[in-house]
Order: C-alpha cells, then structure tokens, then sequence
C-alpha cells in the first residue's frame, strides 16, 4: 500500500488473464490499465496501476473481481 | 493488517477456465461454487452439466457431476434426486439444451414439481458448435443459420421458456437474471442461492435464467457484448422474477407437517 | 401370472426401486403394474416419464445414483431410448431395459413379432458397444432371467435387455417366484454419485475428446464384452442327441417349434430344437458342436431374417442352414412349422442314413 490512504489493491495474475477489460470498465477509480507484455496465451492482460491518473487509489470495492470471468484477481482491504 | 476479500471459492478446483474471454459461464460457475461454499452442501451436491459450452464444468466445480446427453439434464436430475432425495441436485444448461431439445424434459420436471434447480444460461446462441440460431436468437440477430438475421417467418420468434414454465403448477421459483454487469451478477448470486434454498426446503421446481454474452459468437468485444445484453436481450427478456411461490408453498407445507403431529 | 407382471414383480424383488416408463402397447400391463407395487415398496419410484425418451434418462439418473433402475417400452420406443442406451454403456452404468415386440418397422402393429432382433443385439444406439441381450421362453424363465439381468448389469456395469413379445408378455403361466432380496446384501457401488462427503468428487461422464482416452474405453470395453461372452452365453437344446435336424428359434418362436417337434417326432421325423437364451452373446459354440455332429439347421423367426445371421456366422456350412420366417405379427402354428420342417427334412433327404 502507498502512503495516500489506500485501502485496498488488487493482485492480476497475468497469466490467467484473457484480455476483456471488464475489470477496467467496471473499476470505479480508473485504477486498472493494459499491460504491454504480451502473456502466454497471446493476450495483454490487465495491470494494477496502483494510483490513477489524477490519483485516485484502490478502494478494495471488489467490482473487478467480481465481473473477471477467469478468477485472474484477487483482491486485499486494509483492515 | 492486510485481509484477502476476494479469491477463488473453495469448490472451483484450479483449473483454468477454457472459456472465451468475457464469456458468462466462468462468472456463472464461480457464483454457484460461492453459493455451494455459502449454503454449506458441497458434500451434498451433483450437478449433471450440459453438452454445450460448459460440458466441461466437471472440471471446475469440484463437486459430484453426471453427465447427461444433450437436452436430457432436466430427466437425469430427476432420476437422481427421486433416488436421492436428501441430496442436492442442479443442472447447469444452456439455451439449447433446456429450450431446444430439451424442452420436454424440462417442462415437465418443472411441472411435476422435481424439487431440483436449474441454471439456465441463455446467450442466444448455440457457442460450443460455432454460433448457430438458438431458441433465444433475437430477430434480426445474425448467426451462422440465421445469416442476415433471424426471420420470424422462417424461424418463428425467440421462445420465453421461463415463462413457460412459470406456467406449470410444480414450478415455486424462477427468475431471469443477468451477468453483464456488477449488480447483474449480484443480483444472480441471490438468486442462485435462493433457488437453492428452495430445494433445500422441499418446495419445489426452481430455475434462474442467467443472460450471458457471447463475445466470441456476438461478433462483439467484451464490454460491448455486456451492452448488448442490456440494451438488446433485456427487451425480449427482461430481468425479473417469473415466479415465486415460496412463501405459499412454505406454508402449504407446514400447516400439512402441522396436521401430521 | 400374466407374463408382463411377472417381469415386474420379479423386478421388485431383485432389487429394482426406479422404474420410468411409458405407455405403449403391448407392454402397458408391465408399466401398471409398476406404478401400483412402487407406491407400496419402500425407497421405490415410479415415474411415468413423458416420453420413452425421458425416461431411459430418468433411469440414466438413477443408476448414476446407486439404484437399481428398470425401464419397459416396446419396439417403437425402444428406437427412442438407443441414445440413451448407447450412454449406459460408455458410462458403464447398470440398468435393465425390457423390450416386448412387436410388429414393425415404423408404427407398425400390437401384434407379437421378433424384429427387433437387430436392434438389441447389433447397438441400435451410436458408438462400439454391446448390451447384454436374454430372450425368455416361458413364465418361469421370465423370472429366472428378470434376477438374471440385474446382476449382470451390477456385476459387469453395463445395461441388459430383456427381449420378449408380445405374446410372452400376455400369456398366463404358473410360476414360482424368488424371496425378495435385502438390498442390504447387495454389494457396495464405490463409483456412485451421492455427494462428495469424505471422498473427493467424481464425475460419471463419457466426453472423452482425446482421441486415444476414447481408445483406451472402447478396449476396455472390448475387454468387458469379451469376458461376458466367454462366461454367458447360453441356450437350452432339445431333443437335439439324435436329431437330423435341429431348429433354432428363441422366445415365443421356440414354444411354436417345440409344439411342431412333438408332433414331428410322432411321425418319425427326427428333428430337435436350439433355443438361444442369451442372444447377445450369442451361443455360437453350442451351434458349432452341433453341426460338428453332423446336424442341419433350419432357423425359424417371427422377421424376415435376423438372428439367422448370427447362425451363418456361427457356423461353416452354409448350404445346411435353412430359413423360415412370419414377420409382421404373424404367429404360426406348431402344425405349419411341422409342415414346413418336415417337407425340409424330406427334401434334404434327412430320412435317409
């Protein structure tokens, strides 16, 4: 965890992820991107970026795991 | 201190999803793995899977499993919880399986009132065999039988089984729900565990409809299949409960147990 | 009692607690009586299925679940459980399917015939299998071979077919039947599905998409066929020690030869009879002693000619294998069946040493 008060982060497992993204349209702080390395299975997987654009971190909401069809995340809270 | 709050459930063994990327059945068999896990039965349960896509979900759900051929779930489920009526029995089918073939099967389990549940993915569209019409294709929907677009004329109107079968008297509990979206699939897991809870009850047929995209088989990327489902199947079948005669069949039941003492 | 509901009863006291049928003439008596003694058995289950179809997987069901599981059509339905059928075998699933004839093919009639002799005992359903097929002759071997079919399907894991007709299901017959069995000393099944407690989980299933999976399961299924057909085979000879010419025919066939072979005999003639039990598989070595002793055949059979192949194959001189058959519902007299063995046996010059 970074010091901006994150309460959560996500781990992806690059190699079980298929490359759909949903993860990244449901996460509400823009909090996930695309990985430029290729996997083994030929697909760009999705990468935690830890902080978004304008600074917004993980919340630990769960929404990316719960929409990833391939169980690629995980998901931890500061508690 | 750090806590994991989300991982795979305990009753989805290790193995990698087969499933095209943004396909509903991984969404859907981890969400009946949690309900298993929640409700406590996996040492009670045996699912008969479909042919179809998800023949292969005996490779994931790391419970019992029997399979049945195409269509024929809905008749094998039945044999095996008259048999065994302790157990927890479930199938897990798609659209062409339970409204297609199927479709004698499974109208009347439901209206001889099997106290089994069935999941029911409808991604309108045959997957496993390349995207062939199903019973749900919308019209004017492209598909490999269905080139151009599905005509009434040549190939009737998408069927509400559902609904149908909301119909039959031995039928307490069905809903159509949807995987398409955070609330989407939260909404579905309730409704699998109720409808789980209702056979755990003795009250009867339940089924959860579960619309699904099929990025592969749509032609469409990921996020746009999940609107699709929203913006396109929801009008032919919307999200909603069909049927539910819990609370009626619930006291039917315990004023007949009462009468007994 | 009356054939059908001795298959039934029987049924009961082997052990059998899941029965799904449906309505077909002229097998209703036996799916009646189902209905009747289920509601009084303890753990036992009738379901009137919605199709033939529905219910071969009802029993699919119920065999995966431990059961003892029976259905009962008649050759038209019959057709419609092949799927069915075909997976029983690749799940290796016991089950006892009761088929009572009649004339075909197609809607055919309710008449008793034998031409479903292909279709039990050369698949009928998809794939490289075979089902143990037993043809009954009498009230008491209906019963002998009703216990019969339930432990082999048991014992080798696999279905079994009773093949009667229409007449055998009819015909009323003093018989004696078995004590009902104490499903308690059936041997444990360590392969069923009933929940994954203290076990891991199985799968019951026979998607095998590796092409040499599914080689490795038709040899061994080979292997199970191969070691039921050296341990069952079985057929009931008669009056066969001298006889020039022997008959062969099965269920309601052979009760009409063994009436044209009294009458026979009375004229001289000397002619016996085989009566195949088991026809798949089939009793091929009993044939073949017979005509190393020098024997004829002629195979009598309610079609136009079935189980005559599996005697032409059974046997080495073709020329000495004759055939006389009524499809269609037909059923001769023992007097007609005289006639036409007699005037055989004259034409071969069997009368002469």
């Amino acid at each position: 965890m970074n010091e901006k008060s994150s309460k959560g982060k996500i781990v992806i497992n690059p190699e079980l992820c298929k490359g759909c993204y949903l993860c990244i349209a449901v996460c509400m702080n823009q909090v996930i991107g695309t990985s430029g390395t290729l996997n083994q299975k030929g697909y760009y997987p999705a990468e935690f970026l830890g902080q978004s654009q304008d600074g917004k971190t993980c919340q630990a909401c769960i929404r990316c795991g719960i929409i990833c069809p391939d169980l690629a995340i995980e998901v931890f809270r500061e508690e | 201190m750090v806590k994991n709050v989300f991982k795979r459930p305990k009753y989805l063994k290790q193995a990698v999803f087969h499933y095209c990327p943004g396909c509903g059945h991984s969404i859907i068999h981890r969400l009946v793995a949690e309900v298993i896990e929640e409700l406590d039965i996996g040492e009670r349960v045996i699912g008969v899977p479909p042919a179809g896509c998800a023949v292969l979900a005996y490779n994931y759900l790391d419970v019992d499993m029997g399979e049945a051929a195409h269509g024929r779930a809905a008749a094998v489920a039945t044999g095996i919880k008259r048999v065994l009526p302790d157990r927890v029995i479930f199938t897990y089918q798609g659209d062409g399986d339970i409204a297609a073939i199927g479709t004698a099967e499974t109208i009347h389990a439901a209206n001889r009132g099997e106290n089994v549940t069935v999941i029911f993915v409808n991604n309108g569209v045959y997957g496993m065999t390349g995207g062939q019409m199903a019973p749900t294709t919308l019209i004017g929907q492209d598909s490999t039988t269905t080139p151009g677009g599905r005509k009434s004329t040549r190939d009737g109107a998408p069927l509400d089984l559902s609904q149908m079968l909301a119909i039959t008297q031995g039928s307490t509990y069905i809903e159509r729900t949807a995987v398409n979206s955070v609330k989407n699939i939260q909404r579905t897991k309730k409704a699998i565990k109720k409808a789980f809870q209702v056979q755990l009850e003795n009250l009867g047929f339940s089924l959860v409809e579960i619309l699904s995209p099929c990025p592969t088989n749509w032609k469409l990327q990921p996020i746009e299949a999940c609107k699709w489902v929203e913006e396109e199947m929801t009008k032919i079948f919307p999200l909603k409960v069909l049927k539910d005669e819990i609370d009626q069949r619930r006291s039917a039941l315990h004023s007949f147990e009462k009468s007994q003492e | 009692m009356r054939g059908s509901h001795v298959i039934a009863e029987t049924a009961v006291r082997a052990g059998c607690r899941f029965y799904a049928g449906y309505p077909i003439t002229p097998q209703n008596e036996l799916t009646e009586y189902m209905a009747s003694v289920m509601d009084k058995t303890e753990h036992g289950t009738f379901i009137q299925a919605e199709s033939e179809l529905a219910a071969i997987n009802m029993v699919i069901g119920a065999a995966m679940a431990g059961s003892r599981a029976m259905t009962s059509s008649s050759s038209p339905g019959i057709s419609l459980k092949q799927e069915g059928i075909s997976y029983l075998a690749a799940q290796e699933l016991p089950a006892v399917i009761v088929n009572t004839m009649r004339g075909g093919p197609g809607l055919g009639n309710i008449a008793p015939s034998q031409s479903d002799y292909f279709q039990a005992t050369r698949g009928g359903g998809h794939g490289d299998y075979r089902t143990i097929v037993l043809a009954p002759a009498t009230g008491q071997e209906i019963v002998d071979l009703t216990q019969k079919a339930f432990s082999y399907a048991d014992f080798y894991r696999t279905p079994v077919m009773l093949l009667a007709d229409g007449m055998l299901g009819q015909m009323m017959e003093p018989v004696e039947l078995p004590e009902p069995i104490n499903l308690n000393d059936l041997p444990p099944k360590n392969w069923i599905l009933d929940g994954a407690r203290n076990r891991p989980s199985r799968i019951i299933k026979s998607l095998l998409l590796d092409p040499v999976l599914e080689e490795e399961l038709n040899w061994k299924l080979a292997r199970k066929y191969q070691a039921i057909s050296d341990k069952i085979p079985a057929a009931e000879t008669y009056r066969v020690e001298d006889a020039r010419l022997v008959l062969i025919a099965y269920g309601t066939a052979a009760r009409i030869a063994k009436g044209a072979i009294k009458k026979a005999r009375e004229q001289g003639l000397k002619i016996g009879l085989c009566r195949p039990i088991t026809l798949w598989p089939f009793p091929k070595q009993i044939l073949s002693d017979l005509e190393q002793a020098g024997k004829e055949f002629l195979v009598f059979e309610m079609s136009t000619g079935q189980m005559l192949e599996d005697v032409q194959l059974s046997l080495r001189k073709r020329d000495q294998i004759h055939f006389y058959g009524r499809p269609g519902g037909v059923v001769s007299t023992p007097d007609e069946i005289t006639k036409v063995a007699g005037t055989l046996y004259y034409q071969r010059r069997l009368d002469k040493e």
